[in-house]
């Protein structure tokens, strides 16, 4: 399969091209970026030095392929949509363009109208583990965001089963740099950067808006959400708390996780009674598309807390959008996914 | 084969199993001690306690 990637240079896209690369099935065609066009691309990622000798184009050059990878600033990939669908058959974007299916939800959430907002619909929001019938029938996915898949995975067994009092959930986002992308201001400078545990959206944060529309196909949910940026480049940790409807023992809640992802190739469910990694920990999962989900009750007060933790341009963003591709192409879901992360890291 | 006491997983005994061995769970890693063989009875291990902080 021919595919080609719009917005290559950051983050999201470089680690779209990494895994592409590698991928048994795809020729990757064409690579853009606009500031970067000419460029060899490992002139921005030089991780892929020896294994790519692709040069980045400007989106104007981009030419017919089979799937098309949109990685683009959010708001970038919706006004040129209408366009660049006659590019390919499929295409998949990463960018927040096409996650929410309310049209009126970006002007509250992004701060901006809708470009096309009677296409909205014909894409599918493309957690995969939540999706994978929709997936694989639609030619237009969207991705998700990357608290919001930490969040939404580590919570829609609980509300799916209804056994969240009031569906309501508290839940703080801890994310590492990566997440802001990579164009510097004084916010990321090293000096001011280095250290910070940094409370950078306590309240209205845009993910808020995914995590409510994913959580309510089960019910209206009252969702809380902050977010704070830590020492960390790669990783993410949610921690939810909720109220149970009545009581459940541990075995309950073990038994809600093994049915709903038991044979989900990407989650894992870490709540271990001994060692150093009892729980959740995105420094392990550096470069894999898993998302490990743990919990723990507080039998007191009967809540729950929910952990849950990926890398953020893996499960939440790029390694996302590959397992999405290979379910839409009916291959082997975890093609070109295989990395297992990395011990001592 | 016997269930987790704490999160009901299958723990896969082998026949060489004996009484007072230790054996832990697959999915949780709770220690067990076997208590009987015959049918399979398991009780939790005694843990060691673990100071995670101050």
């Amino acid at each position: 399969m021919n595919v080609s990637i719009l917005g290559g240079s950051g983050y999201v896209g470089g680690e779209l091209l990494r895994l592409l690369l590698s991928h048994p099935r795809i020729d990757v065609g064409q690579v853009t970026s606009e500031s970067n066009a000419g460029k060899l691309v490992t002139t921005v990622h030089p991780n892929l030095r020896k294994r790519a000798h692709l040069r980045f184009c400007s989106i104007t050059e981009i030419k017919p392929c089979d799937l098309l990878f949109a990685a683009l600033p959010h708001g970038s990939f919706m006004k040129r949509f209408p366009d660049l669908r006659q590019v390919a058959p499929r295409v998949i974007d990463l960018s927040a363009d096409f996650r929410l299916r309310s049209a009126d939800a970006y002007p509250e959430w992004y701060g901006h109208p809708h470009a096309c907002p009677d296409l909205l619909q014909e894409f599918v929001y493309g957690l995969v583990e939540l999706r994978r019938d929709a997936v694989r029938r639609n030619p237009y996915v969207s991705g998700a965001g990357c608290l919001a898949t930490a969040a939404i995975l580590g919570l829609m067994p609980l509300f799916a089963r209804n056994v969240v009092q009031d569906f309501a959930v508290t839940i703080e986002a801890k994310v590492g740099s990566s997440a802001a992308g990579n164009t510097p201001s004084l916010a990321t400078h090293h000096p001011e950067r280095s250290g910070a545990v940094r409370s950078f959206q306590a309240t209205g944060h845009r993910h808020t808006a995914e995590i409510a529309q994913e959580l309510g196909l089960h019910g209206e949910p009252k969702i809380h959400f902050s977010a704070t940026a830590i020492e960390l480049v790669r990783g993410v940790l949610t921690t939810s708390h909720l109220l149970l409807r009545e009581p459940l023992d541990e075995r309950d809640i073990w038994k809600i996780y093994r049915e709903t992802y038991g044979d989900e190739p990407f989650i894992r469910i870490v709540k271990d009674a001994k060692g150093v990694f009892r729980y959740p920990e995105p420094k392990l999962l550096a470069g894999t598309n898993f998302c490990d989900i743990g919990f723990e009750r507080d039998i007191r007060t009967n809540r729950l807390v929910v952990l849950a933790a990926l890398d953020n341009l893996m499960k939440g963003a790029a390694g996302n959008g590959v397992q999405a591709m290979n379910v839409m192409a009916g291959w082997d879901e975890c093609l070109g996914l295989e990395f297992a992360g990395l011990h001592p890291i | 084969m016997a269930k987790c006491l704490e999160c009901d997983a299958d723990i896969i005994l082998d026949d060489t199993v004996e009484e007072g061995e230790i054996v832990d769970c697959p999915d949780c890693g709770t220690e067990f001690e076997v208590k009987a063989t015959s049918p399979a009875t398991l009780a939790y291990a005694p843990k060691e306690e673990e100071d995670w902080g101050e």
